[in-house]
C-alpha cells in the first residue's frame, strides 16, 4: 500500500502542529495549505479549527475555499472536520449571532448548556476527557471512524459550543455533560466530524486518526 | 438515536455522583535539558532525560503533562521549546508549559512548539493584566494560573513566586480570585511546603481554593502514595492531580494509581494498557 496522504487546510484558524505530528505519526504524508487546487486534488482532507465560528467562515469565504470543500463533498472525498472544523459542517451557528456554516451536515450549533440537568451550573468550556458512547442502541460502529473503538474509551474535549445534526442517523457518537448528550462524532457519507481532538486523546484519538488516513 | 438510548444515557449519567473525570498529571520540572525534583522546590536533583520520562508516562497512560521550567523566571528565559517540540513527535496528550513566560509572544512561541496551555505565576503576579492578555488572545482553557502556596497561618496561604523563592506578601485566596476574574481557565495550586517531602497534598490549600473559583484546579506538591490522591478529590475537590516524585523515583506507575483510584470509586478515564 502506498503512503497515505492527507491535505490539511491551512486557513489561519489554530495551531496545526499537533494535528499535523499525530497524522505523521499515523504514516501520513500531510500537506498544509490553503490552495483549492491542491485541495480539489487531495484524496483526503482535514478541516482543522480552534476559535470563533464567525471567523473560521469569514476566512474560508475570503480564502475561497467554501465552495471548494462543498466541493468535495459532491466527489465524495474523505472529509474530517475536527473542534471547530466539525461545527462549521453544520448548516448555522448560533456563536455570537447566527452565521451560516459549511451546510454539509443538516443542523445547528449552539452552545454548551451552563447547567446540569439537575439544574446545577456547571463548567463552560468543556475541557477534560469524556466517555464515547455509540448514537446507535446497536452500538455499532464498524464503517465509521470509530471502528477501533470500544464504546467508553475517553478522548479529550475542549469546547464551548456543540454541533446538534438535525437527523438522528448522522450521529454516531456521543458523550454526556452535565446530564445532556454532546455530539462527539457525526457524520454523512464521506463527511465526518468529530468535536474531541484526536490528536490529544492519546493512543484512542491515534486510532480515529488511523482509520481516517486509511479511507 | 432513539429516546430510549437517550433516556438510558441521561439516567446513567444522573446515577453518577461526580460527572467529571478527575485527571492524572505528570508533572516534569525541568532545568536546562533535564528532569530535576526537589523538596520545597529547592535542593534541585537531577533525575534524567525530561522526554524519556514523559514518554513512558504517556506509554502509561497519563492524562496531560505539565512541563515548568524552576529557574526560567531566574533568568528571565525558557528551555522549554525544544524540549516541548520534541515532546510533541510521540506524545499525544494536553500539555501544559510555564517557568519564564512574561508576555503573550512568550506563550504565543511556546503554543507553537506544541504546548495547548501555557502556566504563568512570576510574570502574572507582576502584571495581572498579562492573564487578561493571554487569555484573550488564546481562549481561557490556554491560561493556566500557576500559584505557588507557603501557608502561614490558620487557613492563610501567602503566594510566592521564582518556584518558592520569592515571597510576594499576596493572600492565595485573593490572587486566585482575582486571577480567575481576570480570565485564568485553570488553577494549578502548588503547596511549597508539601512539595517533595510525601507527605500528602495539603487538602486544606486546595479545599481553600477549589470553593472560591468555578474553574478546574489543579492539585500539586506532596503525592506520596496512591491515598493521597483520593483524599484530595474528595476532601479537597481538585479536579485533577499533578504527580512528580511518585512517578519520576519509580514509587507507582500511572497505570497503578488509575487502578487504586477506579478500585476506590474515583471517576477516572478507564484506559487499557499494554
Amino acid at each position: 500500500m502506498s503512503t497515505p496522504k492527507v491535505t490539511v487546510i491551512d486557513y489561519g484558524v489554530g495551531n496545526l502542529l499537533s494535528v499535523r505530528r499525530g497524522l505523521e505519526h499515523c504514516g501520513a504524508v500531510v500537506t498544509l495549505t490553503a490552495d483549492p487546487e491542491q485541495i480539489l486534488s487531495a484524496p483526503r482532507v482535514l478541516l482543522p479549527g480552534v476559535g470563533a465560528f464567525s471567523i473560521a467562515m469569514q476566512e474560508l469565504h475570503r480564502l475561497g475555499l467554501v465552495a471548494v470543500i462543498r466541493e468535495l463533498a459532491h466527489r465524495q472525498t474523505p472529509l474530517l472536520g475536527i473542534c471547530l472544523g466539525m461545527q462549521l459542517l453544520l448548516e448555522k451557528s448560533s456563536e455570537f449571532g447566527i452565521t451560516a456554516g459549511l451546510g454539509l451536515i443538516p443542523g445547528c450549533v449552539i452552545p454548551v448548556a451552563t447547567r446540569t440537568l439537575a439544574g446545577k451550573q456547571q463548567r463552560v468550556p468543556h475541557i477534560g476527557w469524556n466517555a464515547l458512547l455509540p448514537s446507535d442502541p446497536s452500538g455499532n460502529w464498524s464503517g465509521t471512524l470509530l471502528q477501533d473503538i470500544q464504546p467508553g474509551e475517553a478522548v479529550y474535549f475542549v469546547h464551548s459550543f456543540m454541533a446538534v445534526p438535525a437527523d438522528p442517523a448522522h450521529r454516531i457518537a456521543e458523550c454526556v455533560y452535565g446530564g445532556h448528550l454532546v455530539s462527539a462524532v457525526i457524520g454523512r457519507d464521506h463527511i465526518a466530524g468529530c468535536q474531541f481532538h484526536p490528536e490529544k486523546s492519546g493512543e484512542v484519538g491515534l486510532k480515529v486518526l488511523r482509520r481516517f488516513i486509511t479511507q | 438515536m432513539g429516546m430510549d438510548m437517550f433516556n438510558t444515557l441521561e439516567r446513567r449519567n444522573r446515577a453518577q455522583a461526580k460527572d467529571r473525570m478527575t485527571r492524572l498529571i505528570a508533572r516534569l520540572d525541568i532545568k536546562g535539558p533535564n528532569l530535576i525534583k526537589g523538596i520545597h522546590l529547592e535542593g534541585l536533583r537531577v533525575i534524567g532525560s525530561p522526554n524519556e520520562h514523559a514518554l513512558r508516562y504517556y506509554q502509561q497512560g497519563v492524562d496531560e503533562l505539565i512541563y515548568m521550567d524552576c529557574v526560567a523566571s531566574l533568568y528571565g528565559r525558557n528551555h522549554l521549546g525544544d524540549i516541548v517540540r520534541s515532546a510533541a513527535e510521540n506524545i499525544f496528550v494536553p500539555m501544559t508549559v510555564g517557568g519564564g513566560i512574561r508576555s503573550v509572544e512568550d506563550a504565543m512561541q511556546i503554543l507553537r512548539s506544541g504546548a495547548d496551555k501555557v502556566a504563568v505565576n512570576t510574570a502574572a503576579i507582576a502584571n495581572p493584566q498579562l492573564i487578561t492578555e493571554i487569555s484573550r488572545r488564546f481562549g481561557s482553557q490556554c491560561m493556566v494560573l500557576s500559584i505557588e502556596a507557603k501557608q502561614i497561618g490558620a487557613e492563610q496561604w501567602e503566594a510566592y513566586t521564582d518556584n518558592g523563592r520569592e515571597r510576594t506578601g499576596i493572600d492565595v485566596i485573593e490572587w486566585v480570585k482575582r486571577g480567575v476574574s481576570m480570565g485564568a481557565g485553570e488553577v494549578l495550586i502548588t503547596s511549597v511546603d508539601r512539595e517533595g517531602t510525601r507527605k500528602g497534598f495539603d487538602i486544606a490549600l486546595v479545599k481553600a481554593v477549589a470553593q472560591e473559583v468555578s474553574v478546574p484546579v489543579i492539585a500539586s506538591g506532596g503525592m506520596g502514595k496512591p491515598e493521597d490522591l483520593i483524599d484530595v478529590v474528595r476532601e479537597g475537590a481538585a479536579d485533577a492531580v499533578a504527580m512528580a516524585d511518585i512517578l519520576h523515583y519509580n514509587r507507582a506507575t500511572i497505570g497503578e494509581i488509575r487502578r487504586f483510584a477506579e478500585a476506590a470509586g474515583l471517576e477516572v478515564r478507564h484506559y487499557e494498557y499494554a
